[in-house]
């Protein structure tokens, strides 16, 4: 039997009157690689969210490997091995590359491991030319590269991606399919994605949100031939 | 690595023992000696402040608090060996509790400037208030107002009669911030100080990646207290009478002033802001001609205004432009926003 590394079950967020999480049932397999998708404010970050524990699910309950995790704090989800990349860049602008990397190593390994391994993500993801520079000089794409290499460095078996390739130009993005497909050799992977050729390009199944809740599940194909997404969705965008 | 720690290490060890040895010649031991702990009170809210990113208003609390602790158990005991250690731990155990209740309630900037405010106001008011005979710790009576007289001052561990005092005082003090400040280097340089540093950056990022924030922001807040607490109890020992004015608003306003003058995010800069602006305090304080607190305010807004980053880093950047260090250029701002939701 496959492992289930992550499941939810009647996850329920409410702002106020605004349900931005409706009775989401949500289960992900190990090494798994699924994409969200579903129209602005459908409530894809709002339920990564309640996941990682940056939100109180009002109701509802998380489980990560079996053990629930509902109401627990990001860190101590974080430290069970769960890598997190949130929709708005969040890194360490004054510092420099790799002790952005270094100090999400270090965390997990030894101070010399933690070097080892920084120095090894830095060069798999390409990103040595600018090692020594600072976060905030940056362009957007070496930002979110490098964001997904303090994602990677950790070693996570469970890996949520909110808009990694969001602003990215075709080449970086190319090389952001590569890295996720090396994340999946060991982690799940679960990303929030609006390009649709990305999601062409890596998905097997596609959960589609919408209002909240979940409106359906299934593979990429079915689900960019189905009406009710289409109409939802597709057709918002064409 | 270990190399650039060692560097580190001869460069504080050379440059103090110049300073230790030139400064008296210039200066009187007696003032000097306030200055050295003025810059390690300097340097207490330098670190938790400048790599912490903990804007604490209340770091003269902990500065009276060891202060305090000093006296109150020096007249009980009457040896100044155990005093001194208590001085320490007293702020930084109450540091701890007042930290661990703001940071795990997860207080935002402006409530952990009011909370450590109004602390520090609190114990302002208690200190006054306590003129009254009922008011007493063993043999020692708080005394309000007028402060705690006549304590056991520092005296060689373990022989009572063998005070510390003048010259030979001046030489300890010195020598307890160069040894706090070998530790802060060291504190820096470890996992801990960078992980504080990167805390200071984007404590959401840090939690994203396991680091429990709160927890660590409540140790950095408690050293910076210990530190504190040190140079409190090294000043009773100057000043050889403690009063509530060590908690007063204008102290932890003037220690916010020396670490902006200073430079932030320097270990140096807060010693000497702390050191400079004090002496200058002192040398108007000789005239009447010009109000002083004036000139304080006016130095404060210059540097704001002209110099924000503060002194230690402006004369770093101008050193390195003269000697030819040339540090790379910054690339243009090429960041692009990402979408935000
Ligand atoms: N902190 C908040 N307070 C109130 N309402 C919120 C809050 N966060 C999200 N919402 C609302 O919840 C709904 C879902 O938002 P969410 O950010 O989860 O959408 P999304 O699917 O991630 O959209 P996008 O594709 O634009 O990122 C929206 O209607 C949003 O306005
Ligand atoms: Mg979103």
């Amino acid at each position: 039997m496959v492992e289930t590394v992550l499941e939810t079950s009647g996850l329920t967020m409410r702002f106020g009157g605004v349900i931005a999480s409706d009775n989401v049932n949500f289960k992900l397999q190990a090494r798994e690689l699924r994409c969200l998708i579903g129209p602005n404010g459908a409530g894809k970050s709002t339920f990564f969210k309640c996941v990682t524990g940056l939100l109180k699910p009002t109701e509802g309950h998380v489980y990560m490997r079996g053990q629930e995790v509902t109401g627990w704090q990001t860190h101590q989800i974080a430290s069970l091995g769960v890598g997190i990349k949130t929709q708005t860049p969040n890194v360490m602008d004054a510092l420099s590359v790799h002790e952005n990397i270094w100090l999400a190593a270090r965390r997990f390994y030894s101070i010399v491991e933690a070097r080892e391994r920084a120095d090894e993500i830095i060069e798999r993801l390409a990103l040595g030319a600018i090692a020594r520079a600072q976060m905030g000089q940056l362009a957007h794409g070496e930002r979110q590269r490098v964001e997904l290499g303090i994602v990677a460095v950790a070693n996570p078996w469970l890996v949520l991606l909110d808009e990694p390739a969001a602003g990215m130009s075709a080449q970086d993005v190319d090389r952001m399919t590569d890295i996720i497909h090396q994340l999946t050799r060991f982690a799940a992977v679960v990303i929030v994605e609006h390009d649709m050729q990305f999601i062409r390009s890596i998905a097997q199944t596609v959960t589609v949100f919408h209002q909240g809740a979940v409106l359906m599940e299934d593979s990429v194909e079915n689900v960019m031939s189905d009406p009710q997404v289409r109409a939802v969705y597709l057709g918002k965008k064409a | 690595m270990s190399r650039r720690a060692s560097q580190d290490v001869t460069i504080t060890l050379v440059v103090s023992a110049f300073l230790i040895w030139f400064l008296p010649l210039m200066i009187s031991t007696y003032t000097l000696t306030v200055l050295v702990i003025y810059g390690m009170l300097g340097l207490s809210l330098g670190l938790i402040w400048g790599f912490g990113g903990i804007l604490c208003f209340g770091q003269a609390a902990f500065f009276g608090l060891g202060a305090y602790t000093y006296a109150i158990t020096a007249i009980n005991i009457g040896e100044s060996t155990l005093p001194m250690i208590l001085a320490v731990l007293v702020p930084a155990v109450f540091a701890a509790l007042l930290g661990a209740m703001m940071f795990y309630g997860r207080l935002t900037d402006v409530y952990l400037g009011v909370i450590t405010l109004v602390v520090t106001l609190i114990l302002f008011k208690f200190m006054n208030s306590t003129a009254g005979p009922q008011y007493a710790i063993g043999n020692a009576r708080l005394g309000g107002f007028n402060g705690i007289p006549g304590f056991q001052t520092l005296n060689v561990p373990g022989d009572p009669s063998a005070y510390i005092w003048g010259d030979t005082y001046f030489y300890v003090c010195a020598l307890a911030l160069v040894i706090v400040f070998l530790l802060v280097t060291w504190l820096l340089r470890s996992s801990f100080g960078r992980i504080a540093v990167g805390i200071r950056e984007n404590e959401v990022r840090m939690g994203l990646m396991g680091y429990n924030v709160a927890a660590r922001k409540t140790m950095l807040f408690a050293i910076g207290a210990a530190i504190a607490g040190l140079a409190g109890a090294l000043f009773a020992n100057w000043g050889e009478i403690v009063t509530p004015n060590l908690f007063s608003l204008g102290q932890s306003a003037e220690i916010i002033i020396w670490c902006i003058v200073g430079g932030l995010g320097t270990r140096f800069g807060p010693i000497v802001g702390a050191a400079g602006l004090a002496y200058l305090k002192f040398m108007l304080g000789q005239q009447s001609m010009i109000d002083n607190t004036l000139i304080m305010g006016l130095i404060l807004v210059l540097f704001v205004l002209f110099l924000p980053r503060g002194l230690v880093p402006a004369i770093e950047t101008l050193l390195n432009s003269i000697i030819g260090h040339k540090k790379r250029k910054p690339k243009p701002h090429r960041m692009r926003r990402a979408r935000h939701g």
